[in-house]
């Protein structure tokens, strides 16, 4: 009992990492009905940016390591407005599969761009804040896993204020259900997708300073399974469906926990897509997704 | 025979002729060569799924690892008890394994094409990139196949005339499919899939034949691949060989052949060429991936507009 209790409790705070990187994908999907490839990549700039911000600010301090998640995450939505500029505003409205391509370019270069400039070698990330150990009847909480509930449960009723009750957010919304209506009744959609990007990218930013927190070895291709696995994770819940990327990850890290503790460590990667590939063939809108009509 | 059979009589004789003379080229440039006709291979195979059928499947590369384990493993684990069933002749050992390799991919196409039927555009890319990485880290968990560290010691047999001969029957086969009546069914599937059912074709069966038929061709590429390095690993069939191939199809043009022929010859002597630049080599190639999709999204050597849109 205590053993299920204490792996429910890994696995949520490995889930709640891929909840906060999913929302990126689901939030651009929603907006762009692509999948932004390049996203992964992003949460690891937001490690990297976590790894520099951290030689700044006293170790060990909690203002220093809320400091180092708030610069990180302007850093990763700056670089998401501009790849957003950059690589898919000259691709508006060409088809789905030529922006895939392109964010799968983008997802290559930012990965070479970080093994020149940062080295190909993992680095170890520095402990952010106090680390301990907290023990309770026989289950072992770290401040690590602490820290991630915290921040991304924050994070995410931000994100939900952020969605339903600001004009910015009715924007999105707006724009996600029809992008050509949106426009027509004074939505500003390049602004929009603009601002849906820099949000999604500091959700990643997040994700991956927690990420490197619990797992703390970072390389410039750390992004590519957990990106890969959050992706699974938005698909999951429905892509497109803010509160299904949550509920996804929270799933994908149990299951994928689940699997570890079992036994089957080395089958770890290979759980998501077995996930993905069920849910697809029986649940193809996901869990908490509405099916569509398709018109012809 | 047809003027099309004539022709891939001809290519086969040329590359018969060329290869004779093979030991006397340039080691590096013969490497470099059979490249090409391996990717050559891939890459037609692909355009078959991606370009014809407008099936986008990002998993090629897992097909081709299926392809050369089991063509590798035919040679290097079978091939003492084998060989002398074939009359002791190893390039016999050797187009068997292919093809055992090449319908072992086949049948990992079946079995990925029957369930992503269902789905559709990047959707379906998901669900093949999945199986590949599935496929690659089954591969990894063998450990009967070397697991992580890979297969070694598997026979040199390709030579420039078997991976030549290999890409001719390929393109001869694509070519000959979707230029036959029968075959105008792929291009409908890809045109408007809702029209092409309406119109009394079996959508279903025309994508899985895609599937299999391109499996097949990137197995036989993958047994030619194993036989080509004498190495093979896990890690050499993943997400990265996928992009690759798709990036020949997509170069050259979704449904062109020649032009996917022509993308897959310039990425692989580009790759070569831009080793001299280290490190910088994969962000070059990334950003030339980037430029083209704004710039030429329907391929280099795409003249004519797009045939079609989405």
């Amino acid at each position: 009992m205590t053993e299920l209790l204490q792996q429910l409790i890994n696995g949520l705070a490995l889930g709640a990492i891929y909840a906060l990187i999913a929302l990126g994908y689901t939030m651009v999907y929603g907006v762009l009905r692509f999948i932004n490839f390049a996203h992964s990549d992003v949460f690891m700039v937001g490690a990297f940016s976590g790894y520099f911000l951290a030689r700044l600010v006293p170790e060990g301090s909690v203002m220093g390591a809320i400091l180092v998640l708030l610069g990180a995450m302007a850093i990763c939505a700056a670089l998401g407005m501009l790849i957003e500029k950059l690589a898919y505003r000259p691709l508006r409205g060409r088809s789905t599969l030529t922006a895939l391509i392109t964010a799968i370019g983008v997802s290559l270069l930012l990965q070479n761009l970080g093994q020149r400039i940062f080295g190909a070698n993992p680095r170890s990330f520095p402990a952010l804040f106090p680390q301990h150990q907290f023990h309770m009847g026989g289950l072992v909480i770290s401040s690590g896993q602490i820290m991630v509930f915290v921040v991304a449960l924050l994070l995410l009723f931000a994100l939900r204020h952020i969605v339903l009750k600001t004009r910015i957010g009715t924007a999105m919304r707006a724009l996600s259900f029809n992008p050509t209506a949106a426009s027509l009744v004074g939505v500003n959609n390049d602004l929009v997708i603009s601002f849906t990007f820099a949000l999604g990218s500091a959700l990643a930013a997040a994700g991956g300073i927690l990420y490197a927190t619990n797992y703390p070895s970072i390389d410039p291709l750390m992004g590519t399974l957990p990106g890969l696995k959050a992706f699974v994770a938005a698909v999951l819940g429905g892509i497109g469906n803010i509160a299904g990327a949550a509920v996804g990850g929270l799933v994908l890290g149990l299951v994928e926990t689940g699997v570890v503790a079992l036994g089957g460590s080395t089958y770890r990667d290979a759980v998501a897509f077995a996930v993905l590939i069920l849910i697809l063939l029986l649940r193809p809108n996901g869990l908490l997704g509405r099916s569509q009509a398709e018109k012809v | 025979m047809t003027r099309s059979q004539y022709a891939l009589l001809a290519a086969l004789v040329l590359i018969g002729v060329v290869s004779a003379f093979s030991g006397s080229y340039n080691p590096y440039f013969l490497d470099i060569a059979v490249s090409c006709g391996i990717n050559i291979t891939l890459a037609v195979s692909l355009n078959l799924i991606n370009g014809y059928t407008g099936q986008f499947s990002l998993g090629h590369a897992g097909f081709m690892g299926v392809g050369a384990y089991s063509a590798a493993v035919l040679t290097t684990s079978f091939g003492a008890a084998l060989l002398p069933l074939l009359g002791g002749q190893p390039l016999l050992l050797f187009a068997v394994a292919l093809i055992v390799g090449g319908l072992m991919a086949a049948l990992a196409g079946l079995i990925v094409g029957v369930p992503s039927l269902r789905l559709k555009g990047d959707y379906l890319a998901i669900v093949t990139l999945g199986f590949g990485e599935i496929i690659r880290v089954v591969l990894q968990n063998i450990d009967a196949v070397g697991g992580p560290r890979g297969l070694i010691g598997i026979p040199g047999y390709t030579t420039l005339f078997w991976a030549y001969g290999l890409a001719a029957i390929a393109v001869y086969v694509v070519w000959a499919m979707v230029n036959s009546s029968y075959g105008r069914g792929f291009l409908a599937v890809a045109d408007d899939e809702i029209a092409a059912e309406a119109t009394g074709i079996n959508t279903t069966r025309y994508k899985i034949t895609a599937f299999l038929v391109g499996a097949f061709f990137a197995g036989l590429a993958g047994g030619m691949y194993a036989h080509f390095k004498q190495y093979i690993a896990p890690q050499g069939f993943g997400f990265d060989r996928s992009i690759e191939i798709v990036v020949m199809v997509i170069l050259g043009g979704m449904g062109n052949t020649g032009g996917v022929i022509l993308a897959a010859v310039l990425l692989t002597v580009l790759g070569e060429w831009l080793r001299q630049f280290g490190d910088l080599r994969m962000i070059l190639y990334s950003l030339l991936i980037i430029v083209l999709m704004i710039l030429r999204p329907q391929g280099l050597f795409t003249w004519s507009l797009p045939r079609r849109a989405g």
